[in-house]
Formats: structure tokens, C-alpha cells, sequence
């Protein structure tokens, strides 16, 4: 097993240990932090792929800002433990099952696909910033820039909804 | 192969060269912030009339080694209530990430000159292409540390201060990371050996740094301001200070920490400190390059002539004290640097010993504008009054953002206008 496949293993099983800590912790602080170790380990994987600038990005928006909102968020409501509802019935019986054809049809994705995946499936123009920004501003620039657009329309109606709320 | 690939590959020479220096980085950074709070208070104290800490040692130099000792075997008070883990958890985190970010900052333009199993011996742990986005991921990750130890201690004061610390640092993160943009547009790298050896000018010495770029750039001067009051900010530090706000909030968010717990946040805040300075430095000062051009070789001289005053002085200082200090340390020590320096100097008519003054030109003034710096922070506690909660808000958005982002404008239109044919 060469190093880098190690430590493959132990960022992958990191990220799958945080997710699922995620859901089973009862406190929202809880849930939150082991969301960060799932955003921070899969920056680690993007930089074992060789995405040195997205692995810093994840990190920064997600690990960082977005996170730090989050618990921002909870910190100032100042929730507690959360109390367990009954489970509602579509989840009871409706879960298991579809979380079996998920895991199932990406399985079957990923055996059919089998051979084909490269062992650094990254091209060097997805690795340096240049490269990224060479095709954002070049060959993805409509999407970029309504996805943009998108975002601003976001924090108006943000704006919108708080100038509300203030005036009542 | 990627970076990373590369790096799981080294041979054990590699792993031994990285690790020991990693450890000697830590003893010195760890050394450095427990004097950094000596001339803290040195220097404050100067700025108050006052004598400062003079019991312990000559001039009290040997108060952070009592104070260290003090935190170590202080009883660790864990009140009741707290949310174990998440307490534990937060200095460990403040301090890790704090002393993370120095790995990536170098110290020096040259190796060594001899090799270790034959790796070169570079003045940095590591040199990554993206070492500018990995401070800033650094620091992103940073703001956890106070805002779970405000939350974690279950009280109402540390509580109060991890918020306004979160809601302070994702503010002025913004304009902090803005203000180095128009660096890195000029610079197209975010190595941070490339800004600095791009800084470089034989004609133009301090003048081509990035802050006044007479060598063809945009002067970075309101990118500097703009970056260095957001740092301030960002490290918590007066006339920001508002998460620990003693007169409001106790002492903020680590009310309820004691002993060695309470001072990993004091070395976290420390360590942030000099890390921001050597930022600082690096992006805008000119990094490692002197103030004087490149061919007047006699300024290379500077060090080892700064060292003989120094010695004398150690030496008739040294013998006013009647204890131990007076009669042996202190004048040896004094004859020691002084005659180190006089050696160097003797680098003027002898080839080797000029050799060792031309290589540490690089570390010395990275060093010294470092410590510049350092004042500057110590400087500005002594004099400032703390912020407003309500200005401190309005400084962040209202007037760093806007005029870190006009910077970005500017310096882009300029990048554009010169690389136009």
C-alpha cells in the first residue's frame, strides 16, 4: 500500500466518522464541529487529488466562514441538546430502502466505471490557480457569472426579509 | 505527482531534517513570545512612567521564566457545567492553529551552506505554491478556538466575548484578505518567496518594496494600512480587544480558564502576533531584502556593528549588580556579543567571515522589521483606547472593506494598464 493510499484511508474514514458523527450527536456544537472535520478532511483529499487551491478554498470558505456562521448562529440562539422526536413514518420505512438503491446505483456507478478511474484523475490546469482562473474566465465565464448573479439576488432578498423584520 | 505525492515519498533524511526543524522553530517561537511579554510590558510601562517588571533578573529578565513556571503548577480549575470536550478542545485548538501558520513563512533567502543527507537546508519548514492561501486557511480555522471557549465554559461573560470574537473575526477577515489582493495581482503568485524576491531591486533598495514600488508597480501603501488594522483585529489585539474587554467581560473568553489552559490562548495570541508581523513584513516591507541597494555592500556591515555597542552596554550594565549577574553573566555575556561582533567585522579584510555577513543579511532584517512591527503592536496598546462594539463594526465594513476593495480596483487597472502593449 503506497503512503499516499494511507492516507487516503484515513482522510476518507475521517470524513465518513464525521459525517455520521454529525447526525448522531445530540447537541447542534456537537453536530457543527463534526461537520468542520468533514469540510477540513475533505480538503485533505482534494489536496492528495493535487487541487492545492480548491483544498485552501474548501478550507477558507467552508472550513472557515461558512462554519464559523453556523456556530455563530447556534451560539447566539444558545440551543441546547435537541429532544428526540418519534421518528416520522416516511423516514421509518420510507429511509432504509432508499438509502439502499442510493448506496446501490453509486455502487454500480462506480463498478462499472471501474477501470476507468485514474489514479490522479486531476489535470494540471485544475491544480494551479492559474489555471482555475484561466477557465473560469474563459470557458465557464456564463455560468460563473450568473451563478454570481444568483448569489447577489441571494443577499438582496437577505437584506430584504432583515429590513423588514426591523421595521415591525 | 503533486506536491503531496511527492512530499509522502521522501526518504527518512527528509522526515529527520523537517522534524528538527520544526522542534527549533518551536523552542524559539515559544522563547520569543515569553520575552514578547516582557518587552510588552517593558515598554508599556515606559509609556506610563513607570519602572515595569525589574525583581526577578537584571531588568526582570527572568519574569517569563517565572511567570511560565507559576501557569505550569497553578491547581487547572474545570468548573462545573462545562461541556467537557468542546473545553478541552479549544486552547489545543487555538494554539495548534496559531503555531501552524509559522511552517509556511520563510526566514531566509539562502540554505545553508553545508547539506543533511543530502537535502538542502532551507530557512523554512515548508515553501508551498499556495503558502499565502494556507495562512489565510489558518487563520479562517482560528476564530474556533476563542468562539468554543467562550461557548464551552457555560458562563454568561466567556459567552458574550466568543460571540463578539466570531462576529469580529469573519468582519475583518474580509477586508484583511482583500487588502493583500492587490499584492498578489502584481506579484501573480501566492508563493510567498516570489513576493518577496519581486521586491527586490539593486537600484532602488527600500523604495521598491511593495509599499512604494518606485521599481514599476502600484504602491501598496493603503493595502498595508488596511491589512495591518484588520490583522490587529483579527489577533484580538487593543485597541480590538473587545472579546476579552476586561472592563466589560471579565476577562472575556477565558474567564474560565486556569493555569496552563489560560496561558496556551496568552502563547496562541502571542504566536498570531508574529505571525501577522512577519506578514507584514513579508508582503509589504520588502521580506527578507535590505533598505539599502543591492551594491553598497558596506551596509552588509549593519549586524556585526550593531553587536559591539550592544556588548559594551550588556557589560557596564551588567556590572552595577552585585549578585551573580554582575560579577560573571552579564560581562561575559557582553564580551561575548562584542567581540562576536568585532569577529564579523574582521569579515572586511577576511573572505570566509565576509561570506557569514553576507548570509545573514536575510534573516537580520526580515528579523528586524519583524520586531518593528512587534512595537508597533505594543506601541499601539500603550496609546489606543479600546473600540466601541458599534465602531469597531463600522470600521470593518464600512470603511476597511470599501477601501481595501477600491485598493483591489486600482492596483487591477494599473496591472492591466502596465502588462497592455
Amino acid at each position: 500500500m503506497s503512503p499516499a493510499l494511507i492516507v487516503f484511508f484515513v482522510l476518507a474514514g475521517l470524513s465518513v466518522i464525521g459525517a455520521l458523527s454529525l447526525i448522531l450527536q445530540k447537541h447542534p456544537i456537537h453536530s457543527a464541529l463534526s461537520l468542520i472535520v468533514v469540510m477540513v478532511s475533505l480538503a485533505g483529499l482534494y489536496l492528495l487529488l493535487g487541487a492545492e487551491f480548491v483544498a485552501a478554498v474548501q478550507i477558507i470558505v467552508y472550513g472557515g466562514a461558512i462554519m464559523v456562521l453556523f456556530v455563530f448562529v447556534i451560539m447566539l440562539l444558545n440551543a441546547s441538546a435537541e429532544e428526540h422526536t418519534n421518528f416520522s413514518k416516511l423516514a421509518k420505512f420510507g429511509g432504509l430502502p432508499l438509502a439502499l438503491a442510493l448506496t446501490g446505483l453509486l455502487a454500480a456507478a462506480m463498478i462499472h466505471n471501474g477501470g476507468a478511474v485514474p489514479n490522479n484523475p486531476t489535470p494540471d490546469a485544475l491544480a494551479s490557480t492559474t489555471g482555475i482562473s484561466m477557465m473560469l474566465f474563459s470557458t465557464f465565464v456564463y455560468p460563473f457569472e450568473l451563478t454570481s448573479f444568483l448569489i447577489l439576488v441571494a443577499i438582496i432578498g437577505a437584506l430584504v426579509l432583515a429590513q423588514r423584520e426591523k421595521k415591525t | 505527482m503533486n506536491a503531496v505525492t511527492t512530499f509522502l515519498t521522501q526518504d527518512g533524511g527528509f522526515w529527520v531534517l523537517t522534524l528538527v526543524k520544526i522542534a527549533l522553530l518551536l523552542f524559539i517561537v515559544l522563547t520569543v513570545n515569553a520575552y514578547l511579554t516582557w518587552f510588552e510590558r517593558k515598554v508599556v510601562a515606559l509609556m506610563q512612567s513607570r519602572v515595569g517588571p525589574h525583581r526577578v533578573g537584571p531588568h526582570g529578565l527572568l519574569q517569563p521564566a517565572a511567570d511560565g513556571l507559576k501557569f505550569l503548577f497553578k491547581e487547572d480549575v474545570m468548573p462545573g457545567g462545562v461541556d467537557k470536550f468542546v473545553y478541552l478542545l479549544a486552547p489545543f485548538l487555538a494554539l495548534t492553529l496559531a503555531l501552524a501558520s509559522l511552517a509556511v513563512i520563510p526566514f531566509g533567502p539562502n540554505p545553508l551552506p553545508f547539506k543533511f543527507f543530502g537535502h538542502q537546508i532551507d530557512l523554512w519548514i515548508t515553501n508551498p505554491d499556495i503558502g499565502l492561501l494556507v495562512l489565510f486557511s489558518v487563520t479562517a480555522l482560528g476564530v474556533y478556538g476563542v468562539a468554543l471557549a467562550g461557548w464551552a465554559s457555560n458562563s454568561k461573560y466567556p459567552l458574550l466575548g466568543g460571540l463578539r470574537s466570531s462576529a469580529q473575526m469573519i468582519s475583518y477577515e474580509l477586508s484583511m484578505t482583500m487588502s493583500v489582493v492587490g499584492v498578489l495581482l502584481m506579484a501573480n503568485s501566492f508563493s510567498l518567496t516570489k513576493i518577496i524576491s519581486l521586491q527586490e531591486s539593486s537600484k532602488w533598495g527600500l523604495l521598491s518594496w511593495n509599499i512604494f514600488t518606485f521599481h514599476g508597480g502600484c504602491p501598496q501603501i493603503v493595502g498595508f494600512l488596511c491589512f495591518f488594522i484588520s490583522a490587529i483585529a483579527e489577533t484580538n489585539r487593543v485597541p480590538f480587544d473587545l472579546p476579552e474587554a476586561e472592563s466589560e467581560l471579565v476577562a472575556g473568553f477565558h474567564t474560565e480558564y486556569s493555569s496552563f489552559k489560560f496561558a496556551m490562548f496568552f502563547i496562541a495570541e502571542y504566536t498570531s502576533m508574529i505571525t501577522v508581523s512577519s506578514l507584514c513584513a513579508i508582503l509589504f516591507f520588502g521580506g527578507w531584502n535590505s533598505p539599502f541597494p543591492t551594491p553598497w555592500t558596506f551596509t552588509h556591515y549593519i549586524p556585526s556593528l550593531i553587536l559591539i555597542p550592544f556588548g559594551l552596554w550588556v557589560i557596564f550594565d551588567g556590572i552595577k549588580y552585585e549578585t551573580i549577574f554582575g560579577k560573571l553573566i552579564l560581562p561575559g555575556l557582553g564580551t561575548a556579543i562584542a567581540g562576536l561582533g568585532a569577529l564579523l567585522l574582521a569579515g572586511i579584510v577576511i573572505a570566509p567571515l565576509h561570506e557569514v555577513n553576507e548570509y545573514i543579511q536575510g534573516p537580520f532584517w526580515l528579523l528586524s522589521k519583524i520586531f518593528f512591527f512587534l512595537f508597533f503592536y505594543v506601541w499601539a496598546r500603550g496609546t489606543l483606547p479600546r473600540f466601541r462594539y458599534d465602531q469597531l463594526m463600522n470600521i470593518g465594513w464600512k470603511l476597511l472593506l470599501p477601501v481595501s476593495i477600491a485598493n483591489v480596483i486600482i492596483t487591477a487597472g494599473f496591472v492591466l494598464f502596465r502588462s497592455a502593449p
